[in-house]
């Protein structure tokens, strides 16, 4: 299934919906979809074009929005890499649909890009941090985040208390 | 021993060996420091190594790592220590029982090293005393041999008098858990 065949089948199942594709700027097929048509596009696609493995689930911070970029393959029929993005022009509180239903991988990468970046997923089935302990002050791969040493009676106060044994 | 009994001179000579208590007593501590098992970062595998035939960390008494900090009198800080694990550092350190002693090892364990950032805590000596600073990154095992050569010298240094673990008062000591408390 060619790009331009998987586009013009998004496009006839969605006709109200505009999407974007980047090709010149990056090496791979992408598609811009907007954040509240989301979870029907990867759902679409899961069902009906057989993309069926959600390889990476990352997320992007430019000046005037976040990003979070998804790679899709099909074990099924062998498509190759198809990259879905959904720009979140809110900085100040940007939220997206989780794909956690729909591709269970999805899980862990999705509290990450929260943990360390901010972006919260809405319908995420335990959207906790998962690197960082709770408490911790920030997102730290976002931009603005200030990156500078921390002691280790600065950071006590936000630790979790150890179990009484 | 009976009273019919006679010792020659030369025997005795042989058989009775006089010293101190302290001497003695470090000599026996000195030569049977365990470090507990217990890796970071990088530097674990250059502390391994240092277990390997080649380099047998066993020369000085320390074939074994303990798995339990209860069994350990020596913990050698072997990589960088996270914001995430220093707590658990922290902790392990206080469930060694005295006397016990800290190395830390590379630049990681000094001082947080290349990793100026918010997920590294810039230094061992925030949590805990450390007594014998090895640099490197890694430090080769011989480093860490002279290192540990170097807490030999500080245990033969100690008397039984004056360290606070020993005797009836507890261990009350400027070893507490922090440096800061």
């Amino acid at each position: 299934m060619t790009n331009d065949e998987i586009l013009s089948k998004l496009q006839e199942a969605f006709p109200q919906v505009e999407f974007q594709v980047q090709t010149e700027e990056t090496k791979n097929f992408t598609v811009i979809v907007p954040a509240e048509r989301l979870v029907d596009v990867a759902t679409y696609l899961r069902d009906h074009l057989k993309f069926d493995y959600l390889s990476n689930l990352a997320s992007v911070d430019y000046p005037e929005r976040f990003e979070v970029v998804y790679h899709l393959y099909s074990m099924k029929r062998g498509g190759g890499v198809l990259v879905l993005k959904v720009l979140l022009p809110d900085r100040e509180k940007p939220e997206v649909d989780s794909v956690t239903p729909i591709w269970p991988g999805a899980n862990y990468q999705e509290r990450e890009v929260y943990d360390l970046m901010g972006i919260s997923f809405n319908g995420h089935p335990d959207l906790r941090r998962i690197m960082l302990w709770d408490g911790f002050p920030g997102h730290p791969l976002r931009k603005d985040f200030e990156n500078r040493t921390y002691t280790f009676k600065e950071l006590e106060p936000t630790r979790p208390k150890p179990p009484d044994w | 021993m009976f009273e019919d009994e006679k010792i020659p001179v030369e025997e005795i000579d042989r058989k009775i060996l006089v010293t101190s208590v302290d001497w003695i007593y470090n000599w026996g501590r000195q030569y049977s420091m365990w470090p507990v098992m217990f890796g970071l970062a990088c530097c674990a595998f250059e502390m391994i190594g240092a277990s390997t035939a080649r380099y047998d960390i066993a020369r000085f008494g320390m074939e074994f790592y303990r798995p339990s900090p209860r069994h350990a009198d020596l913990m050698i800080l072997a990589g960088t220590i996270t914001h995430k694990m220093a707590p658990q550092v922290k902790r392990i350190w206080e469930q060694m029982p005295e006397p016990k002693y800290c190395l830390a090892m590379g630049s990681c364990a000094i001082s947080g090293g290349i990793f100026k950032s918010y997920a590294v805590l810039q230094g061992a000596d925030e949590i805990l005393p450390v007594d014998v600073y090895v640099p490197g990154c890694p430090p080769r095992p011989e480093a860490l041999f002279d290192g540990i050569l170097k807490i030999h010298r500080m245990v033969r240094a100690q008397s039984v008098k004056g360290v606070s673990w020993y005797g009836k008062e507890g261990s009350s000591s400027r070893r507490g858990a922090s440096r800061d408390e």
